[in-house]
């Protein structure tokens, strides 16, 4: 197989129910990835007896230098740095065996459990099925029927002595160990290195500058102009005798971290109470580490206490008997409404997550344990932005629900008798419920015709929110975000004709990796499946009784574990259906070795960086390596993380930065007809060990190739060599490219005929040139290997051929058109900001991606960046939090005998920790019979983004006037069919149903996307970025670049104002994209997405333009204005907190461009009017004329 | 009776047409397999892609032969899938090897769906073309 790191996620092989032995099923996860690779280790020092001494914590000292300089095992820190997992691993988990049997019945000397009640379950699993499950059996279940036939289950805890739950106040629940990432020990390490410096060695030099020749001249076949410089010549030399083994010390460091997260979890139940215990609140403990990636950057911390007495107090206010279910719900809410909006916060508050599981794999927390979960209890810092006008899709009263996921408050709420009482089975009641329409007024709503000709403002007055699955109140609440999983038709026709009839496509959005401000994790010996098409277990199974469930996507009946039985949350036993798996649709599986077929990779970072001529000119080099430079210590992975660099022009420079040397290395390969790799072991170097030398690196790079005059640029021969230095690992490689690549294999030419950039006839080459690049991005991704592409072009430089080496490798793409640091300072900080975000976001490596549905959908096709290994399987060798993916469905057997519909994605990948885990996602939608009923519940964002993506392929496959006119054929359809399926309908016109009335206003702004438009200036580049962009960005993203948000900000009122913390951030009401809605005397944002524009009218007032922009008039305010002044009138800051509310929603942070009536830059603001005509297309009215002519009668 | 060389070249076309036949049994399974699942489709493009030229040189061969034996029927019905072998090879994606087949499309529902019915049609057709070879050479044995 040609992927290695793709891993069993479909073979029932692996899959093992160990439900029997506790302790006995950590040997065979801990062996298990070794034992099929013996290969890939050299026996030599990885095998070979290792010094005795290093399994143990406190040996770094006496540590000998590793890594000799010429040292030969190819890949040679890699396997070091994985023995040193593995190491760990045992290290940290025998303990846990001998642990395991006992931790709650005696005590052993770690305090945390003493704590435990002693209600607490016993150990093993041996003694739960004994004893308390008869008990619990008769209870519960002596009369199944009854118990899962009424729909109502009024709080009788009563009901069950045998389940007595913690009693509260006492640190019930399961209290986490919560050790810090090892990071902490590593700033004495450096200090060693550091000092260790000044024991400067010129002797060593020349061994140095020898070294590296001797492999050099190594392959004379190839005619090499072997030459190599030394960059600085200081000839200091670093000792290495320090290693880092902070992974060592979790275990002596464990109990500290159970100490203070216990202290953590009485602070949070005690109410209102916010104060941080000493040790901090939990959040504050966990992103206290300083080398925990995300969580200090983005300023999480400064919020983290904020959010957890958020997260108290609002348990707090609410009424003594509904307490708990308020609080989950609010936070449920927020987890589905809030999570992932933002980027600024959401990528701290994911890295909790990492942190726990990493505790849990330290070994405080035995791995024999019964099913243990281990979730985040934390309020997101951005809690209170409530989202108000989602509020009422998810109400707040919280008397109906009892099935209220109880798995948010981990951290030992009290009174979890609530939830101890039986509650209907969610898919039970979605049998009956289900299909029934429950909210018709909305959907008379939804329904009602509209003459697109006569109605004039069909915006809402807020951006369009997903449309409500009609569900039962119970299946809604558990429903996975819309921001994560949407479908186009959220009421899935029944058959395959009644969606021809429909003339929709169906089709669902994911965005699966997406930051998340909560997430349930979920470590467990078992991770139980249906037995036959493998569905991780979600909330819309069907328990028949307590022994067995029913799949729902195939209606297999399996049989429930009885791991499974435990409920970690509650520590009560015999509630399979309250466990957090079937109580989240969007849960995080700590996957075992039998999901792996490696060991799982580190986190390896590539930059392959152009510096030739043209590069030097655009001057990004400087830009990047400061940008590298800051986040360096941001770059998400662990101890084991490397990084290597490369350059070229028309050569392929190396960099040798292994530890011990003075400074870095450069070895420079000019048969780029065969590039090959001088050397093996030092090029790709551990981040921590070497990060002196990839600091002077960095700071001296964009020197070194000031003055160069190379203009060629061997793009593809650097390729191969990062293939080649990437292999044995994967990894993401990170490509800067500044032109066409002129020289050595995947060479191009231009294509582009300036003079047809404005053809109305067709656009030709947006297909790929050649499929070299589409080749090395298939072998990368068999590799595991990443490639994001950074386009700094000012000329064309053919990115529909070079893209093609992301799309297929699950990269990304980045274009910066005509980028220079000095004439572009827009694109400029453009660049900075998304290297920022780029380069700290989170990671998941060697990935793939399975979509499962109800049996009888099928998937058809799916839109993305990745490679498409089976049918319904995605393998991504990257996966980033910030890309989406699309996927078209075809009902394949009609679906008339379910009334639920289900989709689950599940993504197996790699954490930068080196975690196996799998991140499932589940959506559940109605399955209906009438075309009403679907045209009711269609969603037509999701529609308009799924039909985008459908036109691009088409455009490329095909032709570009071909999509266009499909696009326009979708709408003629869809309002024919809407007009044939309603017969009594009167009016003449464009008529269309109320949700889908923004319909042929979306396709029209499709229609004038760069993308897709003809007869406007387009340069080749720029429109196949479009395309790209089209194809990876999530849906909220996409839908504000196709049709822009437009506001009012001089006359803002505080009219359904959201309150955010102290903050009021004004909603001002959506404008149609119009130019006559720009009157002359107002101030406008316009919200594309990833760009401001903040448009000042010629007549606007002078206190808006003296309190907002600090000019004193019209005239006055500077041209090239790019922020909005941070003055303190009361106008600036609800401006100030709008913009900041804005940007919050989104991963990369998009620049301000102040646009004045008269400038030049006002034809970039009005092309983006898109109801207005333009010189080459169609108004709005215009096209709805159009509609209706060609409409047949 | 006589052995002519339009009995020649029918006898010819018999057996490569079993050929074929044997080719078309193959693209059947091989897609079959990418659609179950068990084969990666880099791999299944790489088994695939060597036989496309093959197969259509043999057919272009033996229409060749059919032409020069002057049996114009027996080539006028070759025609269209001549001209359809053609017509598939021009209007294959951007590739730097022999081949059809592009892995990174190849698992789209459409083209899947579209390779497996030609593999059935031009199974129909070998088979059919078959019969009629022994037909064919069976009649211009007796008749001349």
């Amino acid at each position: 197989m040609s992927a290695p790191g793709f891993t069993n996620t479909d073979s029932s092989a692996g899959y093992s129910p160990n439900s029997t032995s506790n302790g006995g099923s950590a040997p065979p996860c801990q062996n298990g990835p070794l034992l099929p690779h013996p290969s890939m280790y050299p026996p030599a020092g990885y095998y070979g007896a290792p010094p005795p001494q290093q399994s143990y914590p406190g040996y770094a000292a006496s540590a000998p230098s590793k890594a000799s300089l010429t040292s030969s095992g190819r890949g040679h820190t890699y396997y070091q740095n994985s023995h040193r997992q593995q190491q760990q691993q045992q290290q940290t988990q025998l303990p846990q065996q001998h642990v395991a049997p006992s931790p709650y019945t005696a005590p052993p000397p770690r305090q945390p459990y003493a704590t435990v009640p002693s209600s607490a379950p016993p150990p093993s699993n041996a003694q739960y099925s004994q004893q308390p499950f008869p008990q619990q059996h008769q209870t519960l279940y002596a009369n199944p029927g009854s118990y899962y036939g009424q729909p109502s289950y009024g709080a009788s805890p009563a009901r069950h002595p045998g389940l007595v739950s913690p009693p509260a106040g006492s640190p019930g629940a399961p209290v986490y160990p919560n050790v810090s990432y090892p990071s902490a020990p590593a700033s004495g390490q450096y200090g060693a290195l550091s000092s260790s410096k000044s024991v400067s060695g010129p002797g060593v030099l020349s061994t140095q500058m020898g070294a590296p020749l001797h492999q050099f001249s190594a392959p004379p076949g190839y005619g090499v102009a072997a030459e190599h410089q030394t960059v600085n010549g200081k000839g200091s030399t670093v000792q290495n005798n320090t290693h880092h083994h902070q992974h060592y010390d979790q275990s002596p460091q464990a109990p500290h971290g159970y100490n203070s997260y216990s202290g953590g979890t009485q602070s949070s139940r005690g109410g209102a109470d916010g104060e941080p215990p000493p040790s901090g609140t939990p959040s504050a403990s966990v992103h206290s580490s300083p080398g925990h990636h995300a969580g200090l950057q983005y300023g999480y911390v400064a919020n983290s206490g904020a959010s957890s007495a958020s997260a108290t107090t609002s348990a707090a206010a609410p009424s003594a008997s509904s307490t708990d279910d308020d609080d989950e719900e609010e936070e449920e809410d927020e987890d589905e409404e809030a999570g992932g909006d933002t980027s600024s916060s959401s990528t701290g508050s994911a890295s909790p997550v990492p942190n726990n599981y990493d505790s849990l794999e330290g070994g405080s927390y035995p791995d024999s344990m019964p099913p243990s979960n281990n979730m985040t209890n934390q309020a997101p810092p951005f809690g209170s932005y409530g989202y108000q006008s989602m509020q009422p899709a998810y109400p707040h009263a919280p008397a109906p629900h009892p099935d209220a996921s109880p798995s948010h408050n981990v951290y030992g709420q009290p009174g979890y008798q609530q939830y101890s009482q039986p509650f209907p089975n969610l898919s039970q009641l979605s049998a009956a419920l289900g299909g029934l329409s429950g909210v018709p007024e909305l959907e008379v709503e939804a329904l009602r015709p509209v003459n697109l000709l006569q109605e004039r403002n069909l915006l809402p007055p807020r951006p369009l929110e997903a449309p409500e699955p009609n569900l039962s109140p119970d299946l809604k609440k558990v429903n996975c975000s819309p921001q994560t999983f949407r479908c186009t038709l959220t009421s899935i026709p029944q058959t395959q004709a009644l969606l021809n009839k429909a003339r929709l496509p169906l089709g669902l959005l994911l965005h699966p990796f997406r930051d998340l401000q909560q997430l349930p994790v979920i470590t467990s010996n078992t991770i139980v499946r249906c037995r036959s098409c493998r569905t991780y277990i979600n909330p819309f199974v069907t328990f028949l009784d307590q022994r067995r469930w029913k799949c729902n996507l195939c209606y297999r009946v399996n049989d429930v574990p009885d791991e499974f039985m435990y409920n970690p949350v509650t520590r009560s036993y015999g509630e399979p259906h309250k466990r957090p798996e079937v109580q989240n649709s969007t849960v995080e599986f700590i996957a075992s070795s039998d999901y792996m077929l490696r060991p799982p990779q580190p986190a390896v970072y590539l930059f392959v960086l152009d510096v030739s001529h043209n590069a030097v000119e655009a001057g990004y080099l400087k830009y990047f390596c400061e940008s590298l430079l800051e986040n360096l210590d941001k770059l998400p992975g662990d101890a084991r993380t490397r990084v290597g660099f490369l350059t070229f022009d028309s050569t392929v420079h190396f960099y040798n930065l292994q530890e011990g040397l003075s400074q870095p290395q450069m070895l420079v390969v000019s048969d780029i007809d065969d590039v090959f790799i001088p050397t093996h072991d030092s090029l790709m170097v551990n981040l921590k060990e070497s990060k002196e030398l990839v600091k002077e690196l960095l700071s001296s790079l964009p020197a070194m190739f000031s003055h160069s005059r190379e203009t060629h640029s061997a793009l593809g021969p650097a390729l191969q060599a990062a293939f080649k230095l990437m292999s044995p690992t994967g990894g993401r490689v990170s490509v800067f490219q500044t032109q066409l690549p002129t020289l050595g294999a995947g060479k191009l030419q231009s294509r582009e005929d300036p003079n047809q950039r404005s053809s109305t006839k067709g656009v030709q080459h947006l297909g790929p040139a050649t499929d070299f690049y589409k080749k090395l991005a298939l072998d990368c991704s068999g590799q595991q290997i990443g490639v994001d592409l950074f386009l700094l072009s000012s000329q064309y430089a053919d990115l529909a051929s070079l893209a093609c080496v992301s799309k297929y490798s699950a990269g990304s793409v980045f274009y910066y058109p005509s980028f220079h640091c000095v004439h572009n300072p827009a694109q400029l900080e453009k660049f900075q900001r998304d290297l920022d975000r780029y380069l700290t976001r989170k990671i998941g490596f060697e990935a793939v991606m399975r979509i499962r549905c109800t049996k009888g959908l099928s998937i058809h096709t799916f839109h993305g960046n990745f490679f498409v290994r089976s049918t319904d399987l995605l393998s991504l060798a990257n996966v980033n939090p910030d890309s989406a993916f699309a996927v078209q469905m075809s009902i394949e057997d009609s679906l008339a005998d379910s009334s639920l519909a289900c989709f689950q994605a599940a993504l197996l990948y790699t954490s930068s920790k080196g975690k196996r885990r799998i991140r499932v996602h589940t959506l559940c939608l109605p399955v209906v019979s009438q075309l009403s009923d679907v045209y009711a519940g269609a969603d037509v964002q999701a529609i308009t983004c799924l039909l985008a993506n459908m036109a691009i392929d088409r455009s490329i496959s095909s032709s570009l006037s071909d999509a266009r006119d499909a696009l326009v054929n979708a709408v003629m359809d869809f309002v024919s069919a809407y007009k044939s399926s309603v017969s009594n309908l009167q009016q003449s016109g464009v008529v269309v149903p109320a949700a889908m009335r923004l319909f042929p206003l979306y396709i029209l702004a499709l229609l004038k996307q760069k993308a897709l438009r003809t007869g406007t200036s387009t340069r080749l580049d720029e429109r196949t970025f479009a395309m790209c962009e089209f194809k990876t960005q999530p849906l909220p993203q996409l839908m504000r670049m196709l049709h822009p948000d437009l506001y009012r900000l001089d006359n803002m009122s505080d009219q359904g104002a959201l309150h955010l913390n102290d903050t009021v951030v004004p909603q001002p009401h959506l404008l149609h994209l119009s130019a006559e809605r720009l009157s002359r005397d107002g101030a406008f944002l316009m919200d594309c997405g990833n760009v401001f524009y903040l448009w000042i009218s010629k007549c606007c007032s002078e206190t808006f333009i003296r309190d907002v922009l600090g000019c004193s008039d019209y005239a006055s305010i500077p041209p090239n204005m790019s922020r909005v002044p941070e003055l303190q009138t009361p106008l600036s800051e609800r401006v100030r907190a709008f913009l900041d509310w804005l940007q919050d929603n989104r991963a990369f942070s998009s620049p301000i461009h102040l646009v004045k009536d008269d400038a030049s830059a006002k034809a970039t603001l009005f092309q983006h009017l898109v109801e207005d005509r333009s010189d080459s297309a169609s108004s709005y009215h215009e096209f709805l004329q159009h509609i209706q002519q060609q409409m047949p009668k | 009776m006589a052995f002519t060389f339009a009995a020649f070249c029918y006898m010819l076309a018999l057996l490569l047409t079993a050929a074929l036949i044997f080719f078309a049994i193959w693209h059947i399974i091989a897609f079959d397999e990418l659609k179950t699942d068990y084969k990666n489709p880099i791999d299944q493009c790489n088994t695939l892609n060597p036989l496309v030229l093959p197969e259509y040189l043999i057919h272009v061969f033996f229409c060749v032969m059919f032409l020069c034996a002057a049996e114009w029927l027996t080539l006028f019905l070759n025609l269209p899938l001549l001209a359809y072998h053609v017509w598939r090879y021009v209007s294959r994606p951007v590739m730097s090897c022999p081949g059809l087949y592009d892995p990174t499309t190849i698992m789209n529902a459409d083209i899947l769906a579209y390779c497996q019915k030609e593999g059935w049609c031009k199974l129909a057709f070998y088979l059919l073309s078959f019969f009629y070879y022994l037909y064919g050479m069976i009649y211009v044995l007796v008749s001349s």
